[in-house]
């Protein structure tokens, strides 16, 4: 004799809610794991749209042009001229480029002062920041009326070490020594997203780097904005544009890449985080297997009961089973709700947008009955196997 | 191989030995004619929910055969026994095994269950079946609102419900005091009179003797299959 689906869904509702806090736990075991799982999808999820928002707003058509030192103690530069014939490259709609002029800074010039210390002070077009898409934080930047005095423009970072992050609205602004000579501080630069070699440097012009810091005027790093659907052919040609007697040591690499790989690395769990949450729903599943053991020795009577009314093995079986993923899929659909939750308030409090994969929700549920069905089969067929006039006597 | 003699209930030569080597029933043959009211009676340890449990194809016989409704079990699967179960046979148990949350009339509805009824027509035969045991207006309460006694009627009304060609009761009395087991008796007695076919256990001598047939277990085996000629009256021995 069948019974209807409907009917099995009663029995087993019944079971279940009849024994409401020890339900409630085993459904709450699931619903932590399925949480969690949740969360460590939807928050990469939204990480990964952020990112995809914050570069399409940088720009994904910078290329950055880096020499190799052919010895290791060589410094590596480029040609001069190599500006102007990157330039002529058909796609390229801009290029800049700094120098390292070897030379240190300080803020003051009372001996052993460390504060400059991974400074790098390099000579800079006054065309980078246009490139490479930086922004000023306070000042101005190098143009043509101060490239050739002694004046500093500051990366971000290296700002904060020299403890120079804001320049007086008027008076005569800050200095540095820069060598043994005094440069003055004129602007300071935002954090560059896409280029932090320059956060970390102190940006002279070029002209003045050539006049005090004894720097011969070849860059060592170009960068080179090209049209975007040409920018791998741009790349592809770049090193014997730029070094036609050594193109095998210029390194090419695309920054806005680089960003994207570094902070997917930030912003995806590791499996560890997803080996966590099949920890969390194993345990859960533990539970509600547990759970379901106990309901069984407990209700050996109405087991017998059952029997005795005419339910076969399977009808007993299939009512346990019900019941196991019942618990499970309860705590499925909770965890969704609980790590869709934990996800929009993390991302919002990040400031990203929530992205919330229908599929971990799929999964989730999907995960959660699984187990439910794992959990719950051993002890319904423990139930189903139950002699009926053992199940009687032991009520 | 034996032929069927017509009754509800037949056992031909059954003989039960459980694992542990103890022999329960030792060669019992009974019949159970239709319309019967029969007590069983011996002492604990006699053989009596033994031999209910056989008769309800709730357990098999060592050796013999069982024979329900015409039907041999011996030869039936758990699918089989199981709608055997479901529709020609009612048990009542000393615990009345009631579902705490639910209704009189949802626990008489659970007897309906794996009998195949469809859900629209379980509550009017539930509500038929708690009639017939005089719990009609007790419908909607919860177990835990009903006496002992009034919750004994309604596992009864639960064994009715399917309308069983046998009701099995194995000390339905037990766990109630002895006005209120006597009452029990009497509904029995007035369902026997409206022809339902009726085997109870009991240790009350006084009841058993007050119904149309008793048989006397020890050891396992029938000592003594007596059938009252009248009310109060002489008894004639079967055998
Ligand atoms: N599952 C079993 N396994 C082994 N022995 C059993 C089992 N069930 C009953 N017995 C034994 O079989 C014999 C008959 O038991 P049964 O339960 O039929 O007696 P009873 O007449 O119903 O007794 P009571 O009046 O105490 O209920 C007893 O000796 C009992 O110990
Ligand atoms: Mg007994």
């Amino acid at each position: 004799m069948r019974i209807s689906l409907l009917d099995l869904l009663r029995i087993a509702v019944g079971g279940v809610t009849a024994r409401l806090t020890r339900a409630a736990l085993s459904v709450l075991g699931i619903a932590i794991g399925v949480a969690t799982l949740v969360a460590v999808t939807g928050i990469p999820a939204s990480g990964q749209q952020a990112l995809l928002a914050e570069l399409s707003r940088l720009g994904t058509d910078l290329l950055e042009v880096s020499a190799r030192p052919a010895q290791s103690d060589d410094v590596a530069t480029f040609p001069a001229e190599s500006v102007a014939m990157a330039g002529r490259v058909g796609p390229v709609t801009g290029v800049s480029a700094v120098a390292n002029t070897q030379a240190s800074v300080r803020r003051s010039d009372v001996a052993d002062e460390s504060s400059g210390v991974g400074v790098a002070v390099l000579a800079a077009r006054d065309d980078l920041l246009g490139t490479v898409d930086a922004e000023l934080a306070d000042g101005r930047y190098l143009d043509a009326a101060v490239d050739g005095f002694p004046t500093v423009v500051l990366g971000a970072q290296a700002a904060r070490w020299l403890g120079i992050t804001r320049l007086p609205d008027d008076g005569p602004g800050p200095q540095v020594l820069i060598g043994d000579r005094w440069f003055a501080v004129v602007g300071v630069l935002e954090p560059a997203r896409l280029v932090p070699a320059i956060d970390q440097a102190a940006l002279v012009g070029w002209p003045a780097a050539e006049q005090y810091l004894g720097f011969d005027g070849r860059p060592s790093v170009l960068y080179v904005t090209a049209r975007e659907n040409a920018i791998e052919d741009v790349r592809a040609v770049l090193p014997a544009t730029v070094s036609p007697e050594l193109p095998g040591l210029v390194a090419v690499s695309r920054p806005s890449d680089a960003l994207l790989a570094k902070r997917q690395t930030e912003t995806t769990f590791s499996g560890l985080f997803v080996g966590l949450a099949g920890v969390a729903l194993l345990v859960g599943g533990i539970g509600v297997a547990n759970t379901m053991i106990v309901s069984v020795l407990e209700r050996r009577g109405e087991i017998g009961l059952r029997r005795s009314l005419g339910a076969t093995r399977g009808h007993v079986r299939a009512q346990f089973l019900t019941e196991a993923v019942l618990l499970s899929g309860a705590g499925g659909f909770l965890g969704v709700l609980l790590g869709a939750a934990g996800t929009v308030v993390y991302v919002l409090a990040r400031g990203w947008p929530v992205v919330l994969p229908p599929a971990a929700a799929g999964l989730g549920l999907a995960g959660a009955v699984v187990v439910g069905v794992v959990a719950g089969l051993y002890p319904a067929v423990r139930a189903a196997r139950l002699p009926p006039t053992e199940a009687l006597a032991s009520a | 191989m034996s032929e069927p003699t017509g009754g509800v209930v037949e056992l031909d030569h059954v003989t039960k030995t459980y694992d542990g080597g103890v022999t329960a029933l030792d060669d019992v043959s009974l019949t159970v004619a239709d319309g019967d009211l029969l007590a069983v009676v011996g002492a604990s340890g006699s053989g009596k929910s033994t031999l209910l449990h056989l008769m309800g194809t709730l357990d098999r016989p060592t050796s013999g055969t069982v024979r329900v409704a015409g039907e041999r079990v011996d030869t039936l699967g758990d699918r089989a026994l199981s709608v055997l179960r479901a529709r020609r046979i009612g048990f009542v148990f000393q615990q009345s095994h009631l579902a705490d949350r639910q209704a009189a009339v949802r626990n008489v509805e659970t007897g309906l269950l794996y009998a195949g009824v469809p859900r629209r027509r379980r509550e009017t035969l539930a509500l038929e079946a708690l009639d017939r045991v005089g719990l009609a207006h007790r419908a909607g309460h919860l177990p835990h609102q009903l006496s002992g006694g009034e919750r004994q009627r309604v596992g009864i009304a639960r064994a009715l419900v399917t309308s069983p060609a046998v009701v099995l009761a194995d000390e339905p009395t037990g766990a109630l005091d002895s006005v209120t087991g006597a009452a029990v008796v009497d509904l029995f007695r007035a369902l026997n009179a409206t022809g339902v076919t009726i085997v109870v256990i009991t240790h009350d001598q006084e009841l058993a003797a007050s119904l149309p047939r008793r048989v006397t277990l020890r050891d396992g085996r029938v000592v003594a299959d007596e059938r009252a000629v009248a009310v109060g009256g002489a008894k004639e021995a079967d055998r």
